[in-house]
């Protein structure tokens, strides 16, 4: 198998007194969706902080295309080919749907102090890109606050492919969908997979991770509990292994094999 | 819209009648504004309101609250509050007052020191906003106290006592900056046309209304060039992007700090030109100058249509915002009102305005 295109080893991310992550190792290679699961509060969204540059880790190395890496901000880990939906989404709902996809890379024309953002162009590419993505828009200008949860993460995930991420980080994108919106979002993952970029999926949710994962990599309480690549583990054994084993088989039975 | 993207409708999108369209435009409510206030006073004023002379009349207040209620409008989009720009017209006047009398310096020097002081304070108010995380509004209310009890005590301290400094207009007489930031403007248009017997002139011949004010020339300069900034520019982007939600602009790679600090500079390079312009124009300055003026170009910004909570506005709605304001204060003098009805019409347009916003902007998100 090919090298990761990003390794990040033993992080360790403290909060003041609080041990969000205690040696947290983690991989990804290009074109794989590798998924990372865990219980509330279970650091992931930390973890993948660490990755995109909004937290330097307390300790531990990144090592990203062979290189050892720090990032200084979002944008670095952005310009390194980083990029980031992040859970509470970075859309603004009161911007128009083309604002929003070129929001802080806006591409412009003309010279010096006439250089303007170029509108026209930026309309034409956000709608040919939510084409692509199955979303027909209702114009250009249409604000992100009148799209559905599904929409909006396909519009983060579209513009984030449209610049050239070579690693997508989706933090809970199909925590507050309904069913078809979630399978939109799952074979818009497995679109991007096989564009070659490497997804880190985060879910609470054992079916959809071993919907699109070809990795499974179970974070508790700060601490990695191993990866399982796809086929040697199943779903049952995954999320015994999110909830820390014991007390949920118990808890299960009590429900009735329900959850 | 391009008819590439109707061929690919989704049959359950209504096509967009333009009167909704319309609606969701932020500056739509001032527009109405001047509309339904032009109507009440064709009906009430006497005639001359809307003559040259009398748009002109109510033009130069709208036009000087103008400049500070564009700059207000543009720093509400950012997502702050600066409450110190009517005490900044006071600083920055006796500033300059001192620079042109007691310095003896001249517009070139004088201006730019004046304008770069003012810069400077903005942005140690913006520095001071992100620095502590406090919200604008507290931080800049201390501005407005800090910067008016501080022009009283230079004033005092500059002339030997007198909250008032004159002779400002002896000092910059003759000027080759003076006519940009005071008097009238194309004044040979104006004889040109009362020649032509377009515009009403003396009997003498000389025309009515000798000029354009400058400082409605400048409104409509700033007018414009904000619209542009927000609307065709990336830096217009970030400004809605910073107001909208700055943490996930930060996220999205916008420099949200710069673009903060950059607007606090703005209302209060603002502040500073107004400042200029009343000064000259009065000869004098003392401490009561922009009196009020932070509330009134707030309220202007939000008549024209921004949202208290940031990201969403406009700066032609602030525009026309202020010719409201203009037209009201002076408006009311042509008619048989009492003129105190002023303040009680504030208020009213004030509640309004909010009101009204607060269902555009749910148009535009949906209503959700
Ligand atoms: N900024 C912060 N300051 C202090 N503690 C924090 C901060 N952010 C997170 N934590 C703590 O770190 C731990 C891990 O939080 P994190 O957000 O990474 O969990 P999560 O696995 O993403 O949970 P969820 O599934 O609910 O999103 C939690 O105990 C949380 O309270
Ligand atoms: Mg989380």
């Amino acid at each position: 198998m090919s090298a990761p295109i990003i390794h990040m080893e033993n992080i360790k991310k403290h909060y003041g007194n609080v041990i969000a992550l205690n040696g947290v190792t983690f991989d990804l290679r290009a074109g794989e969706c590798h998924c990372l699961l865990g219980d509330n509060g279970a650091g992931k969204s930390t973890f993948i902080k660490t990755m995109s540059g909004v937290h330097k880790p307390t300790e531990g190395s990144i090592t990203f295309e062979g290189k050892p890496l720090s990032f200084g901000s979002p944008r670095d880990a952005m310009e390194a080919g980083i990029a980031t939906v992040f859970q509470d989404l970075a859309m603004i709902p009161l911007m128009s749907v083309t604002r929003n996809f070129f929001m802080g890379r806006e591409p412009t024309k003309g010279r010096s102090i006439f250089k303007r953002f170029d509108i026209e162009t930026a309309n034409e590419i956000t709608m040919a890109e939510m084409r692509k993505m199955g979303i027909n828009l209702r114009g250009p200008d249409q604000a992100v606050g009148t799209l559905s949860g599904g929409e909006r993460q396909t519009v983060a995930i579209a513009r984030a492919v449209y610049f050239g991420a070579k690693v997508l980080i989706l933090d809970e994108p199909t925590s507050a969908l309904g069913v078809r919106q979630t399978a939109n979002v799952l074979s818009t993952i497995n679109r991007v997979r096989e564009q070659g970029i490497g997804v880190v999926f985060i879910s609470h949710n054992v079916r959809h991770a071993m919907a699109v994962g070809d990795r499974f990599t179970v974070l508790n309480r700060g601490q990695t509990l191993g990866t399982a690549t796809r086929g040697e583990i199943n779903a049952a054994q995954l999320q015994d292994l999110m909830a820390g084993g014991q007390e949920m088989a118990a808890l299960e039975g009590s429900l009735g094999g329900t959850i | 819209m391009s008819t590439d993207t109707l061929a690919h409708s989704d049959e359950r999108i209504k096509a967009e009648p333009f009167l909704t369209k319309l609606m969701k435009r932020p500056e739509l409510g001032a527009i109405g504004g001047v509309v339904l206030v032009t109507i009440f006073f064709m009906i009430t004023a006497d005639s001359t309101m809307f003559t040259l002379s009398g748009v002109m009349n109510f033009m130069t207040p709208a036009a000087q609250l103008g400049i500070l209620g564009i700059a207000a409008a543009m720093l509400m989009i950012g997502g702050e509050f600066d409450l110190s720009i009517g005490s900044m017209v006071a600083f920055a006047g006796m500033v300059f007052g001192v620079f042109v009398v007691n310095v003896g310096m001249p517009l070139v020097i004088a201006i730019p020191l004046t304008l770069a002081l003012a810069a400077a304070l903005g942005a140690t108010n913006g520095m001071i906003v992100l620095r502590t995380g406090l919200p604008s509004f507290i931080v800049t209310l201390a501005g407005l106290f800090v910067l008016r009890g501080a022009a009283l005590v230079g004033l005092k301290l500059f002339t030997g006592g007198s909250t008032q400094l004159r002779g400002i207009r002896e000092a910059v007489e003759g000027d080759f900056l003076a006519p940009i930031f005071s008097g009238d403007a194309f004044g040979f248009l104006m004889r040109w046309l009362a020649e032509a017997g377009i515009v009403d002139s003396f009997k003498s011949g000389v025309p009515k209304v000798p000029g354009i004010p400058v400082e409605i020339l400048w409104f409509i300069a700033f007018a414009a060039i904000a619209t542009y900034i927000l609307l065709r520019t990336p830096i217009g982007n970030w400004i809605f992007a910073t107001g909208g939600d700055s943490l996930a602009a930060q996220n999205s790679g916008v420099p949200v700090r710069r673009v903060k600090i950059s607007l606090f500079m703005l209302t209060a390079t603002a502040a500073a030109i107004v400042a200029i312009i009343t000064v000259i124009d009065a000869g004098s300055t003392d401490a009561r100058r922009g009196f009020m003026k932070e509330f009134e170009a707030i309220i202007a910004a939000v008549i024209g249509g921004c949202l208290l909570t940031g990201g969403y506005g406009s700066a032609i709605g602030a525009f026309f915002g202020a010719i409201i304001f203009g037209m009201v204060t002076i408006g009311l003098t042509y008619t048989k009102f009492d003129q105190d009805w002023f303040q009680v019409f504030l208020g009213a347009m004030l509640l309004l305005a909010v009101i009204f916003n607060n269902v555009i902007r749910r148009r535009v998100t949906g209503e959700r």
